[in-house]
Parts: structure tokens; sequence; C-alpha cells
């Protein structure tokens, strides 16, 4: 009995971290190897889980469209709701980074948490399309009669580790061709890549895409696992900056780094709120998640300040010649 | 209409003086400080903690000004918001950004440390005041029914008359005293600067001090206007953000024209949209900015 409830907590654990490793590795496409600054990770992170839940769910009818607006659903399988959670997100990206990535690094930081910003307004206020700030809730779990429903992380686990491998390799070796060469020639000097002919825009473009992509994909994720999603998720905190203290810590520019980094801070994350809610007085729990911010934030600066390489860093060679 | 416009110069004084701060820091420290609005949330509640425990129960404090909403307690509270927010911004800069100069690291790194710091005081606001919105006075507010059916609170004429007589003296402070000058040498070329005998770290030191004060004061006309929320600060640095693109980065007129700009653009859009996407708004006119006039009004084209 008590293994099973650790066996059990682990398991939902292991869930979340290896979402939260699949937007880190995103994030390390943009920052990590192209030195992209996206503070916006919420924008996609909700464009994805929201594109997903609206093509996987049918559109409400009966008592229940009284009481649920739904602009669209289309009623189809979880794979095609990933898949167009990837384009949705890819194709945001787009814009963005014809606007701002000849220009210089903070105004693509700025755009991102603009668009971000202002993507939690619309949904919010926006009760037509997917109802507003009470969102979509009953959203479709994938393979969900396999298994007996209290066993059924076990079995999303499984989904979630398949993504998380796949991208995973998939950025592996795109890292080690030439592309990746490429990207991280301009991370590193990007006179020295415009002069050696490299199209400086044009891959950072493809960059900013791909790792959107990859994020879109993590919302889909988050979505069908928690089955609920509404605009108050995604703020800068819990949709960006968790995130950014991940890849931080695990070591950026490295992808083991990255999830190495989702899973310490999300433990971290989770084995704070158990044990603030321990310590702290009953009077002042409202408050006390906000001591999480502070720590956050203290990972952060002193990571950066101390051992910006965080804790595995970048390997020296990653592609023989 | 007239009405909104009026409103819009207001709410654009406000962002005008943030701007001016922003700007200031963006050129002479060399990065975009995304710590900026929690600053500005900083002097706000210090102004809040002041003046509502020190000077609570001091009666000639709080009785209030002519048709004013507050006391004379509120006005002196300026004096440690400015104080705080400046001190705290020089120690920042003491812990976290000159280790980083030293260790030569690039602009981009700064950017992302800002983001922590800015987290790092969210947080600790959140945890003394709690996420409840807070005002510094209650009950009601007196009015002024002017032509052209503009109804005005008479704090709202106090906001610009503060905001502008602030947004003169930094004018006077950076071009006419001998600091304000070394400070534009060293955002215009730190290395000549430093060869003509200005000693740069001070003058980084001093930056930052103006920097908190004008955060500082924009954050209590914020909290006057409208209330004090800990997220004030975070949400403000869109529509500062976008002024300062308009405007062009560096430009003390850009930062004031642009300011107005912003707060108008904001405030007459309610008149079609819902309030609550006013940093939407705010966000919508930076990207328009980047699309037809990405260096600015003021700037020059590279």
């Amino acid at each position: 009995m008590e293994i099973e409830g650790i066996l059990s907590f682990l398991a939902s654990f292991a869930v979340m971290a290896s979402i939260y490793a699949i937007f880190s590795l995103g994030l390390n496409v943009h920052w990590g190897y192209t030195g992209l600054l996206n503070y916006g990770i919420a924008g996609f992170f909700a464009i994805g889980a929201y594109t997903s839940a609206l093509i996987t769910t049918p559109k409400p009818t009966g008592v229940l469209a009284d009481f649920v607006d739904q602009a669209i659903g289309l009623n189809q399988p979880f794979l095609v709701g990933v898949l167009g959670a990837a384009i949705a997100s890819g194709l945001l990206a787009v814009p963005i980074g014809l606007l701002t990535l000849r220009l210089r690094e903070s105004y693509l930081a700025i755009c991102t948490v603009g668009i971000a910003e202002s993507i939690r307004l619309f949904l919010n206020n926006e009760a037509w399309l997917a109802n507003g700030p009470e969102g979509l809730v009953g959203l479709p779990q994938p393979l969900h009669g396999l298994v007996p429903p209290q066993y059924y992380h076990y079995l999303y686990l499984g989904i979630v580790l398949v993504f998380l491998a796949l991208i995973y390799f998939a950025l592996e070796r795109g890292i080690r061709s030439p592309w990746g060469r490429v990207l991280r020639a301009i991370r590193e000097d990007e006179v020295m890549a415009d002069a050696d002919g490299k199209d400086v825009f044009l891959f950072k473009l493809q960059s900013l895409v791909l790792g959107a992509m990859i994020m879109g994909i993590g919302g889909a994720l988050y979505a069908h696992y928690s089955a609920a999603i509404q605009p108050g998720l995604f703020t800068g905190l819990f949709g960006t900056f968790i995130i950014w203290a991940m890849l931080t810590v695990g070591g950026t520019g490295n992808n083991r780094g990255a999830i190495l980094g989702a899973f310490l801070v999300w433990a971290l994350w989770s084995w704070s709120t158990y044990i603030v809610g321990k310590v702290v007085p009953a009077g002042l729990q409202t408050r006390a998640p906000f001591i999480r911010y502070i720590l956050l934030g203290l990972i952060l600066v002193v990571v950066l300040l101390r051992r910006p390489r965080g804790i595995i860093g970048e390997e020296r060679q990653v592609s023989r010649f | 209409m007239p009405e909104l416009i009026v409103y819009g110069i207001i709410l654009g004084s406000i962002i005008a003086l943030g701007t001016i701060g922003f700007t200031l820091s963006t050129k002479i420290a060399g990065f975009c400080n995304y710590s900026h609005g929690d600053l500005m949330t900083v002097g706000a509640y210090i102004a809040l903690l002041v003046n509502g425990t020190l000077f609570s129960n001091v009666g000639f404090l709080q009785s209030k000004i002519g048709p004013l909403s507050f006391g004379l307690g509120l006005l002196i509270c300026f004096l440690p918001a400015i104080l705080v927010s400046a001190g705290l911004a020089i120690l920042i800069d003491r812990w976290v950004y000159r280790p980083l100069r030293r260790h030569g690291a690039p602009s981009i790194h700064f950017d992302m440390v800002s983001l922590g710091v800015a987290f790092i005081v969210r947080g600790v606001i959140y945890v003394i005041w709690g996420a409840d919105y807070h005002f510094y006075f209650k009950g009601v507010r007196s009015m002024l029914f002017l032509p052209l059916g503009i109804k005005l609170r008479p704090d709202e004429i106090f906001i610009m008359a503060v905001a502008w007589a602030l947004v003169a003296v930094t004018y006077l402070f950076l071009g006419r005293t001998r600091v304000g000058k070394a400070l534009r040498a060293t955002a215009d070329n730190p290395d000549l600067a430093r060869v003509a005998g200005i000693g740069t770290e001070r003058m980084i030191t001093w930056n930052w001090a103006v920097v908190g004060a004008l955060a500082a004061v924009s954050g209590v006309l914020y909290g006057i206007e409208t209330q004090l929320r800990p997220e004030m600060g975070w949400l403000f640095l869109l529509p500062l953000f976008a002024a300062l693109v308009l405007g062009s980065i560096g430009s003390i007129t850009g930062a004031l024209v642009g300011g107005l700009v912003l707060g108008m653009t904001q405030q007459i859009s309610t008149a079609w949209l819902k309030p609550t996407y006013k940093p939407a708004i705010a966000f919508l006119v930076m990207i328009l900015t980047l699309i037809f006039k990405p260096e600015g009004i003021f700037g020059r084209r590279r």
C-alpha cells in the first residue's frame, strides 16, 4: 500500500517534470543554441494547450452548450491535437520573428512578453472562443479506456516520455548537424557568421519557430494531462519563469542539462509547496506560495553569477567534422 | 472623447516619467532592465507603508489638502519612497550587476538577470503585503466638472503637475549639472568618458539613484491614480517599453512624446474595447512602430 502510494506520487511528479523538460528543450533551442531571449514561453504554452483542446473536443451540445461557450470543436484524435498545437505555435512565432529578429535582442524579449500577455487577455475576455476565465474542462485523455483511472498517470507518463525522447533525439541530431553549428556560431558571434555568408536572420527565424513548435507540443501534453485549462494558468511565473530557472540550473546549451534542470527544479518546486505549507503559520498561508517567487529568482540570479554554465554545461565540441 | 483624451494625457504623464527612467537605465547601464517596473512597485508600497503606519494617527498629516483626496502625509511619503527605491537600485547594482560587469558578461546576460531580480522583488512585495489591492485613501474622491463634459479629479491635476515638474527637473539635471553631463557622456560612449576622467562606476551608481527615484515617483503617482497591487509595475513595463520604442531609445524628448501618445492611445481605446485590453493596446502600438518605423520617431535610421 505504502509503496503503491509513493510510486503513484512519483509517476505524477515525473509526468509534470517531463512536460516541463519539453519546454526546457524548446527554450534551449532559443536561448541555449541561438541566444534568443524568449520571455513569453507562457504564450506558446497557452496556444499549444488551447489549440489542442479545441481540436480534440466536440462542440458542446444540449445542456452543456448553455454553460460552455466554445467557437470551435473538431472532435479529432489526440495526435491531431498535438500536431495542430505544434503548427499553431510555430505559426505564432513567424510574425514575431519577422518583426524583431533584425533588431537587438531586447525587442524579441519584450515582444514575447507582449504576445503572452495579449493571448492571456484575449482568452480571458473573449468568452465566445473558449469559455473565458472558466476555461475548458473534460479534455479527452488519450487511451483512457485502456487502464483503470487510478493507474492512468502511469500510461500518460509513457506517452510523455515517448514525446520527450523523440524531441531529445531529434534535437541532438539537429544540433550536431551543420545547421546546428550555424546556430551556435550566430550565438557566439553574429557578425562573424554573417561574414561567413550565413543568412543570420533566416537561421534565427528557423530556430525561433522550431523552439516554439516544441513548446506548443508541451502545451498540448499539459492540456490533456490536467484535462482542464484556463487562461489564469499561463502567467509569467508558471508559464515562463520557472522554465528559465530549469534551463539555467541544468545547463544552458545542453539538452541533457535542460532535462535534468526540469526534474530538479520541479522537484524543488513541489517539495517547497509541501514545506512552506507545513512551516508557515495558518494566517499567512495565502502569502506563502509567493516565497517561491523569491526562491526561483534567487536560484536564477545565483546560478548566473556563480556558475553560468549550470550543472552540466555545454559540451566543448558537439560534433565531429 | 475629449474626456478620454484628458485621461490619456494624465496616464501619459505617468508613463512618460517612467519611460525617462527606463531610457536612462537602458542607455547608461547598457541593458534593458526588466525589474524597472518592480522598482516602481517598491516605491508605491513604501509610501503606503509609511503613510499607513507611522503617519496613520497623526491628524494634521491625514487631513486632506484642499480638494485633494490625501493629506500632507502622503506628500512627505514621496521622500522615503524615493530613498528606498534608489537605495535598492544601487544595492542591486552592487550585488548583481557589478560582478557581472567584472566578468565582462554580454549585455544579454544582464537582461536575464534583471528578470530574476524582478521576480525576487515582486516575491518580497507579495509576501509582505499579499496579493490584494491596496489604496492610499478611502472614501469618495472629489470631482471637478469641466466644460465639454470632462470630469476630472483634483488628484489628477496634482499627478500631472508633479510628473511634469519632475520631467523638467530631470531635463535640467541632465543638461545643466556636472553630474548630468557626465551621465550623458557615459551613456554615449563609456570608454571615451573614462578617458576624459569620468569615473564610470560612480556614474553608474548615480544612474541607478536617478532611475530609482524616478521609478518611485511614477509608482506613487500611479498608485494615487488607480490602486496598488504587486503586479502593477510588471504590467507597466509593456507601455513603458512601447513608449521607449516609439520615442527612440535614449531620447528624453522621445520618451516624453512616446509616453503621452501611449497614454492617450490606451485611454481612447477604452471607447471601443474593454479597459482590461490596455496592455495589449500598448503591445499593438509597439508592433506598429516596429513595422513602420523601427527606429522610433526621434531616431536615426542606422
